[in-house]
């Protein structure tokens, strides 16, 4: 099987395949001109998603069944409309009368549910819903009882202006168990394919909020969630004002108080096999937003968040303003490369365990996610 | 009848060539239009029905006025014509 790699930017999918001597080659360019919110190789099936976010014409999602090459555009998760329109405001005189009601406004993330669920994908969104569909995206069906949540008027829009879903995790062992997070509505689990859903996430803790909520699980501003393969269980956090980690699947958190260049940051790796490794991009926070000191790092924990290396080899180390966002770092399935993309459009590919960093390409639009597919 | 034409720059995602459909408000003329052409209706609206935010409709040189229920009248040999805002870079 050959590696693929997948930048899903700005202006359209960019699909890069191994080239002479090492060096990865542009090799197909989709949806030129068009975001690309978020790209999805399914492993089971080697079907590839891209979830386009036209701006002017809504969210849509194509898929292809040859690597990229031909696209056919699928059903987009939507909201159901609803009917009764309010009545005319008497006293303001006000017409039209608006219709409320929520409306997808992205797609930010997809998730293949699970080896057992062929055609099963989960869609994470803006505003913060969870679709699920079971036929490989022909159709699609809102997961109603995490909407219908009570609580969901406390989530909130940090990033956009409603709340998003970013995270969507398949327990490897059990593909009706997922667990899901929210910026910002916190962190929730199901035991049964969206059937009902229990708030997780005690333990995080987030500055910004006033005293009395900064440890409300669902006042939490998870940017990326990730859990080990083999021992799901664990799971890693980088959270607006640090990471954490859980050993019960989600439930309780613990803040990792190890030095890093930074503990702000937006995204995270978990290796698929060792639950006490995972990598960071750390930023300087809140107004700025850009790599720490000019320098572009990749920090790496071996033990559990007890200690983090900071990896600079092939990383620029001076007047970088690279960011990488939430979806921007992917590890193989191998776990032998880590692909990188930043908003700056910077692409890198990484070995030897995140030590090394390879140049894959500049100048590109802003990478809001990488994805690894392969092919045969 | 209404005459109804669109911005060439949908037709870079799927085919809608200009149309006489019949209807007396713009809903009406729309839905005439999607049931030749389902896909049309999510470019143009958004879930709830309402016209996305970026995308203009007018009847002859009048643009609607009401844009979440696509009230507004449309008179036999009415020209209506969708467009979009260009934005962005």
């Amino acid at each position: 099987m050959a590696q693929v790699l997948h930048a899903a930017t700005r202006k359209g999918l960019l699909t890069y395949r191994p080239g002479k001597g090492g060096a990865w080659r542009l090799d197909g360019t989709a949806f030129l001109g068009e975001p690309v919110s978020a790209a999805l190789h399914d492993a089971r099936d080697g079907t590839l998603y891209a979830a386009l976010d036209l701006g002017h014409f809504g969210v849509k999602l194509h898929r292809s069944e040859d690597g990229g090459a031909n696209w056919t555009e699928v059903a987009a998760p939507a909201f159901a409309e609803e009917k009764d329109r309010p009545p005319p405001d008497p006293m303001s005189g006000e017409w039209p009368p608006k219709k409320e009601g929520p409306s997808v406004a992205l797609i930010w993330t997809l998730a293949p549910g699970g080896a057992d669920r062929p055609g099963r994908i989960w869609a994470g969104t803006v505003p913060g819903g969870l679709f699920r569909s079971e036929d490989r995206g022909e159709s699609w069906q809102l997961v109603e009882s995490l909407w219908n949540e009570p609580s969901r008027p406390k989530w909130m829009g940090v990033v956009y202006d409603q709340a998003g879903m970013h995270s969507v995790l398949v327990d490897p062992r059990d593909s009706d168990r997922v667990t899901v997070a929210i910026s910002t509505g916190g962190v929730w689990r199901t035991e049964d394919a969206g059937g009902s859903w229990t708030l997780f996430g005690n333990g995080m803790r987030n500055e910004y909020m006033p005293p009395d909520k900064m440890r409300d699980p669902l006042s939490q501003d998870v940017h990326r969630m990730a859990a080990c393969a083999v021992r799901p269980e664990t799971v890693w956090v980088q959270h607006h004002n640090g990471i954490f980690r859980s050993e019960d699947g989600g439930l309780n958190f613990t803040e990792i108080e190890a030095e890093a260049p930074s503990r702000f940051g937006f995204t995270v790796a978990a290796h698929p096999k060792k639950p006490k490794t995972a990598w960071f991009v750390p930023a300087v926070k809140d107004q700025y937003r850009v790599a720490v000191d000019g320098r572009m790092v990749v920090t790496r924990t071996d033990d559990g968040g007890e200690s983090f290396r900071a990896f600079s080899d092939g990383l620029p180390q001076e007047n970088c303003f690279d960011l990488v966002y939430r979806h921007g770092l992917e590890l193989d399935g191998a776990a032998a490369h880590l692909a990188m993309g930043s908003t700056t459009g910077n692409l890198w590919v990484g070995s030897e365990d995140g030590a090394k960093w390879a140049h894959v390409a500049g100048f590109l639009p802003p990478i809001y996610q990488v994805s690894w597919g392969a092919e045969a | 009848m209404a005459r109804i034409s669109f911005t060439g720059h949908l037709t870079r995602h799927l085919a809608c060539p200009d149309a006489d459909a019949p209807g007396a408000t713009v809903a009406e003329v729309l839905e005439a239009v999607f049931a030749d052409n389902p896909r049309l209706r999510g470019y143009l609206l958004d879930d709830q029905g309402r016209v996305r935010k970026h995308v203009n409709i007018f009847i002859n040189d009048e643009a609607i006025a009401d844009r979440d229920g696509l009230s507004d009248p449309v008179a036999e040999g009415d020209e209506i014509f969708v467009f979009q805002a260009l934005s962005g870079g």
